[in-house]
């Protein structure tokens, strides 16, 4: 299946080598995030250096020691906790980013499966986190994390929405709900008549491009929309009872999704692992996933930008920005594009 | 099928009917009461609030006051008068020196020495100081607060060359404990003044970044505007004072309005208000006042005179008896102490007025019917300091 192996494979080899690089995925996308954006550039931005010594170059350990250090951490439970549940909400918020990952192609082969209604599985599987966040909250038996919880649902209504209104435009430009199928769509397109640079979705879809970042950053609960684990308001929201190698699986989870929703917009937006204008396939598999990640990063450092910059939005203001805001815009966006592609 | 409501038998119809009426009833949804504190992120110390919840919505909010109480009125009792000085750093630890201004002033009254021109206006350069450094933690801290990361940063690291400059006239960066009665414990090092108008254009540069930063925000505005209103008269009448009070329109400066003291009248400057009373305004209020406290260190030091910076003081201080209340304007707001001497070395009896305990007891009034999140605004806008409050 995959071309640059040699070797004949049969399917079980492909599916254990599969799932071994998405496990190892979720991770790497949570310490390469964790690292650059919330050590480096957080720091830089506070004019600090942030961890400089672990490792040697720039604290590059740091993540991986602090990994470590919560591994051997003693796993505190609360007396009242609803110990199944509360064991079990870390393990359903990072499954969900883990199933993300499934869809999203770094390069003509690389993937593990091409679904035709990829957007929507993607959509539909990263909302399942909000599950182990009300588990998480529900099973502490505490009043912060509660908060905080109910919190994340409410949120999730209201943006699920615009999320999904500001892909559907993509998938009407692109005639395809498989993310494959809107990569080649945004490499082999033209803008104007010019092939040049393909035709990445954002120059058409930018209307799309913003509201699918605003969603995205409160389906990431980050600042401004991380009322669910506010510290100044509920210390950590549903996060407040965990300790050690639940509160990284938290954490993993956090950057992971992140990371997930970076290639995720990358592919939508930016056209992909695709380079316009390159047909080999076997070059195409060997530099797809550099050109996914150098434009996932891009994307990453956008939203983060924002998180370390904005102040937080109250519960009730989050509400009306989504239902008066982005979901009349999201219904325009699709209505405009509807309308061209029909006529043009 | 029978059902029993009281004892009166209802029979099925009538139970169908009784069904129905409850769906039209609203859910009937317990409050939830929220202990915020002892040890909370957001109360800067051990101010705990308890916090009846309907959802996220304040139905009744309770201070509870007390958890750092040090008894330090109690104290001063056991104390010489050069002693008490080092508990006082400790009421508001974040404008130590302006602590000290009262109380040495009280005993110079009751002993009728009066601070040569150097010392009285070293004193007042280092009262704005503190001022100045206060207020820049203030000033990033209230973003911190409302969710912003960066601003306290920002905050805390232009707020360090005001705290150097401290240290390097009095040795020390929180508790300097630099005064004595009749003067200074030093005169200012070499160098100081030169360095001291660097710093203030590093204080107007962190001013217009941090207004820049979070005044400008649209988010700042939304969580901050018409949060947490203090009507003027009803703020007077809970003894708010200083910026909060003057961010509800009152026009009342102790350094303007009060007794005469330190170099004040001496100085020309403008008292700010703002007429909404929001958490904005008392935002607002603190950046302008931060502005004009840098102004008057630059007025200070350009008029700073010579002399000696002690006056002749005997030995063994003994305060004549007499009782004496002084009040100024702190960062925090209106402090003043009442002291009553039987002519030993040590007050007789000591009563501290410290203004963030009178600002807190606000805050029943001002909580009830807001979000949880505004809680956080308010109590950060609201400035206090727990030692201020327990003392």
């Amino acid at each position: 299946m995959i071309p640059t192996l040699a070797v004949e494979v049969g399917w079980g080899t492909t599916l254990a080598l599969k799932t071994l690089i998405v496990l190892g995925l979720v991770p790497f996308g949570a310490l390469v995030l964790g690292y650059t954006f919330l050590l480096k550039m957080m720091s830089h931005m506070q004019s600090r250096l942030g961890p400089m010594d672990p490792g040697g170059f720039h604290g590059w350990y740091q993540l991986i020691g602090d990994g470590l250090k919560f591994i051997q951490k003693e796993d505190v439970m609360p007396a009242k906790a609803d110990r199944r549940v509360f064991a079990l909400a870390p393990a359903v918020v990072v499954v969900s980013t883990f199933l993300v990952f499934v869809v999203l192609p770094a390069g003509p082969e690389l993937v593990v499966s091409d679904l035709d209604v990829g957007v929507f599985y993607a959509l539909a599987v990263s909302s399942l986190s909000v599950v182990g966040v009300l588990m998480a909250g529900w099973a502490s038996a505490n009043k912060f994390a509660l908060l905080g919880a109910l919190r994340a649902a409410a949120q999730l209504i209201a943006y699920e929405l615009p999320l999904l209104l500001a892909v559907v435009g993509v998938v009407i430009q692109a005639d395809s709900m498989s993310l494959q199928g809107i990569v080649s769509a945004q490499a082999n397109g033209e803008i104007f008549g010019i092939g040049l640079i393909g035709n990445p979705f954002i120059l058409t879809q930018f209307v799309g491009f913003a509201l699918f970042l605003v969603a995205a950053q409160a389906e990431l609960t980050q600042a401004p929309f991380d009322m669910p684990v506010a510290e100044s308001e509920l210390v950590a929201g549903y996060m407040v009872e965990y300790t050690g190698f639940r509160f990284l699986f938290f954490f993993i989870g956090e950057f992971g999704t992140a990371f997930a929703f970076s290639a995720l917009a990358a592919t939508l937006f930016l056209g992909g692992w695709a380079v316009p204008g390159l047909d080999n396939e076997g070059l195409s598999t060997v530099i797809g996933p550099a050109v996914l990640f150098a434009k996932l990063m891009a994307v990453a450092f956008l939203m983060f930008w924002v998180r370390f910059t904005y102040p937080r939005l109250r519960e009730d203001q989050l509400q009306t920005l989504a239902w008066k805001y982005l979901i009349p815009i999201g219904l325009a966006n699709i209505l405009v594009t509807g309308a061209l592609k029909v006529w043009i | 099928m029978s059902a029993r409501a009281g004892d009166v038998e209802i029979a099925p119809e009538d139970l169908r009917h009784l069904a129905d009426a409850q769906l039209n009833v609203e859910l009937d949804t317990g409050d939830m009461v929220l202990n915020l504190g002892p040890q909370h992120p957001a109360t800067h110390g051990t101010l705990r609030l308890v916090v009846r919840l309907d959802g996220e919505r304040v139905i009744a909010a309770d201070p509870v006051i007390g958890y750092m109480h040090r008894g330090y009125e109690k104290l001063t009792e056991f104390r010489t008068y050069p002693q008490v000085t080092t508990l006082i750093n400790r009421i508001d630890w974040l404008s130590s020196f302006a602590n000290e201004v009262p109380f040495i002033w009280g005993a110079e009254q009751l002993m009728e020495i009066e601070a040569p021109p150097r010392a009285v206006h070293i004193r007042t350069i280092l009262t704005e100081l503190s001022r100045i450094a206060t207020f820049l933690l203030f000033l990033g801290e209230m973003g911190l607060q409302v969710g912003a990361l960066t601003p306290p940063f920002l905050g805390f690291r232009d707020r360090e060359h005001v705290l150097n400059l401290i240290e390097a006239a009095t040795g020390g960066r929180f508790h300097p404990n630099f005064n004595r009665i009749g003067g200074l414990k030093d005169d200012l090092p070499w160098g100081w003044i030169g360095e001291t108008r660097d710093t203030m254009r590093i204080v107007f540069d962190a001013c217009n970044t941090l207004e820049d930063l979070l005044m400008g925000n649209e988010i700042f505005e939304l969580r901050t505007r018409s949060i947490g209103i203090i009507p003027g008269e009803l703020g007077a009448g809970y003894g708010v004072s200083g910026s909060n009070l003057r961010a509800s329109g009152v026009d009342w400066d102790l350094r303007r309005d009060g007794t005469p003291y330190l170099a004040y009248p001496e100085l020309d400057f403008k008292v700010w208000t703002h007429s909404d009373g929001d958490s904005y305004a008392r935002y607002w209020v603190r950046l302008q006042e931060t502005r004009e406290s840098a102004r008057m260190v630059i007025q200070l030091l350009d008029q700073l005179p010579s002399g000696p910076i002690m006056a002749k003081v005997p030995r063994i201080i003994k305060v004549p008896e007499g009782e004496v209340w002084t009040e100024t304007e702190n960062p925090l707001g209106q402090m003043g102490y009442y002291i009553f001497s039987k002519g030993a070395t040590g007050p007789f009896r000591t009563k501290i007025r410290s203004a963030s305990f009178s600002n807190v007891s606000i805050l029943p009034w001002l909580l009830r019917g807001v979000y949880v999140p505004d809680v956080i605004t308010i109590l950060a806008s609201l400035y206090f300091i727990l030692g201020d409050i327990d003392r």
